[in-house]
């Protein structure tokens, strides 16, 4: 295990940042600390890197104990979700930095630097300065100044949090090769679910300074350990007293057994996906159901229509009673 | 559109007026007067012996007035941005203090403080070889006085603006602290440190209430060049006086012509820098 954290508790003032979290973080691989906003998980990553002290527990990294070890003695890669570019530096001094100051002769220092561009692609953005880039390029020098120290560990908080989605969709990807590529320990903090579940291989889902769940994101998505996972982690609607997904949901025209009966109150195409609000017949909220265009044609849905709603057969999930 | 053109054209004219008739007119007449005899009277008075030495005293205790509160301007600064403590925001007010305070109140003060006879420090330093008022040091002290806020106030708000994630992300690739200052905090911040310094520079060379109570004002000894401008002044060397005074604002024009050359069109900070500028200035640059 690359890190170790037993007991860790942070509270600023009243508010209770972190509750006695344990968690490891397994070597090579790609983990996501993923929950709602002030849910603590930044605090969390800011304590692996010492940018932030904790109250109670520890902190080991590659089997040192690091909670007394200030940040610069961490070995630790850092990005943040504003870049913090070195303004007034270029891009190639930016991603040196980390280098000069373990006073590595200059020519070394040269060859990673140029290794480190071509590994972001900004091989001919050296003599820029950060203002010169874009949002998306200014985070790729700061990935590539943390890699450049060759650390133990690299820490991203919210790293594409404030990029536009479309940028934010690339750089997800390319993280996701980069990574496979150099096989450093990694953790990332997102509040987006969607990024959590396609690029992590772990995912810890923290909320309210504690941990609700560690899993792959097949293991969380199928089998949520609370309804808090299950409906952070995408859509849910509640179907004869529990909580499902919208998409788990079997629509039929005809009465089938232990069906829910209901009317469809509202129809949405969006692209190759209609959402459907239906209405039940004992009153009650409407309850949304997701299925693809193709299905609800085939099916002779419309507006209107009188339907049967059920689980579908195959999931396998654990599903809790919706508490009253 | 017509009254949006005539409304700004409006705007211009009082503006430059308000400015000539207030600034250029007057620091003109000083300047036409200042050569009223010709050059060669201008330079025989800037030459004469003790406003000589009144300008080599000024530039000393400008300079010194300047390194210390460039140092602790450095640091007060970072205090106040960087770390949170009881009464930081009394201490924010109080560095204002110079500014509202008038300086004949603050030589008094240091006279009090430091006076040789009945001063609270002053007996013990005058005892231990070190005289304070009447003398070089309670100049620069005064000096330093009156200037404090102008580097604190040009820095605060960058370091503010800059927030702390630089300083962090050097901090986690293995800089000290020492490193970090010096690598990321202080370029970071030095348009605004120029500019400070610059004004400090300024108001430094022009200051006249503070230094005339606690320097005693002995010619050749610790007259300074405002104190030269108001004794020519009041003897009736009208020339002098002119000649003295103009080469003070000259000297504060200078300053600010090349600091304004010097920084780049696209400094990172410029938004920010010179930001404080319209703090008011209770200038004396000219006592007359």
């Amino acid at each position: 295990m690359s890190i170790e954290i037993a007991g860790v508790s942070r509270r600023f003032g009243d508010f209770v940042a972190l509750e006695d979290i344990n968690l490891s973080v397994p070597t090579g691989q790609l983990t996501a600390l993923l929950g709602p906003s002030g849910g603590g998980k930044s605090t969390l990553l800011r304590i692996i890197a010492g940018l932030e002290n904790a109250d109670a527990g520890t902190v080991e990294i590659e089997g040192t104990d690091a909670t007394r070890l200030p940040a610069r003695k961490r070995n630790v890669g850092f990005v943040f979700q504003h870049y913090a570019a070195f303004k007034h530096m270029s891009v190639a001094r930016n991603v040196a930095f980390g280098l000069e100051i373990r006073k590595l002769p200059k020519k070394q220092v040269a060859e990673r630097v140029a290794e480190m561009l071509r590994l972001v692609h900004l091989e001919q953005f050296a003599d820029r300065y950060p203002s010169q880039l874009s949002g998306g390029q200014r985070q790729r020098m700061a990935l590539a100044r943390a890699l450049a120290i060759e650390p133990s560990v690299l820490l991203l908080d919210e790293p594409f949090g404030a990029l536009d989605a479309k940028v934010r969709k690339e750089l997800r990807d390319w993280l996701r090769r980069l990574h496979d590529d150099v096989h450093v320990t990694t953790v990332f903090v997102t509040h987006d679910q969607e990024e959590a579940l396609e690029v992590a291989d772990q995912i810890v889902v923290i909320n309210k300074g504690r941990i609700e769940q560690i899993g792959t994101p097949d293991e969380l998505y199928d089998q949520p350990a609370s309804d808090f996972v299950l409906s952070f982690l995408g859509p849910v609607t509640t179907l004869g007293g529990r909580l499902v997904r919208p998409h788990d949901i079997e629509v039929t025209t005809s009465p089938v057994p232990d069906a829910v009966p209901g009317t469809v109150s509202r129809w949405t195409r969006i692209g190759y996906e209609v959402r459907l609000e239906v209405t039940p017949a004992d009153g009650g909220d409407p309850i949304l159901v997701q299925l693809t265009r193709s299905e609800a044609l085939h099916r002779g849905l419309s507006d209107g229509a009188s339907v049967w709603l059920r689980e579908s057969a195959s999931v396998n999930g654990a599903h809790s009673p919706v508490p009253a | 559109m017509t009254s949006n053109r005539l409304t700004r054209y409006a705007l211009r004219t009082i503006v430059l007026v308000y400015l000539g008739l207030l600034i250029v007119w007057p620091v003109s007449l000083v300047a036409k007067n200042a050569f009223a005899d010709g050059v060669g009277t201008f330079v025989d008075s800037l030459t004469e012996e003790t406003t000589a030495y009144a300008f080599q005293l000024t530039l000393i205790v400008a300079v010194w007035a300047v390194v210390i509160n460039t140092v602790f301007g450095i640091l007060i600064s970072v205090l106040l941005v960087r770390y949170t403590f009881p009464g930081r925001r009394a201490l924010s007010a109080l560095i204002d203090l110079p500014l509202s305070v008038s300086p004949v109140v603050v030589g008094l003060a240091l006279l009090l403080a430091y006076g040789g006879t009945n001063g609270w420090f002053g007996p013990a330093l005058e005892d231990s070889g070190i005289q304070v008022i009447y003398a070089t040091p309670g100049i620069i002290m005064a000096t330093a006085f009156v200037s404090l806020p102008l580097v604190i106030r040009e820095i605060v708000p960058v370091l503010t603006e800059i927030g702390t994630d630089q300083e962090q992300a050097a901090r986690s690739l293995g800089a000290n602290a020492w490193q970090t200052f010096r690598r990321i905090t202080i370029p970071a911040i030095r348009w605004a440190l120029v500019y400070g310094v610059v004004l400090s520079l300024a108001r430094s060379l022009g200051e006249f209430g503070a230094v005339k109570i606690v320097s005693g004002n002995v010619v050749g000894q610790t007259q300074t060049a405002t104190l030269v401008v108001e004794e020519k002044y009041q003897n009736f060397e009208q020339t002098a006086a002119y000649a003295s005074s103009f080469v003070l604002a000259a000297a504060a024009v200078l300053a600010l012509v090349v600091v304004t050359l010097l920084r780049p069109a696209h400094a990172e900070s410029a938004s920010t820098v010179g930001a404080t500028l319209a703090t008011p200035l209770p200038t004396e640059k000219d006592p007359a």
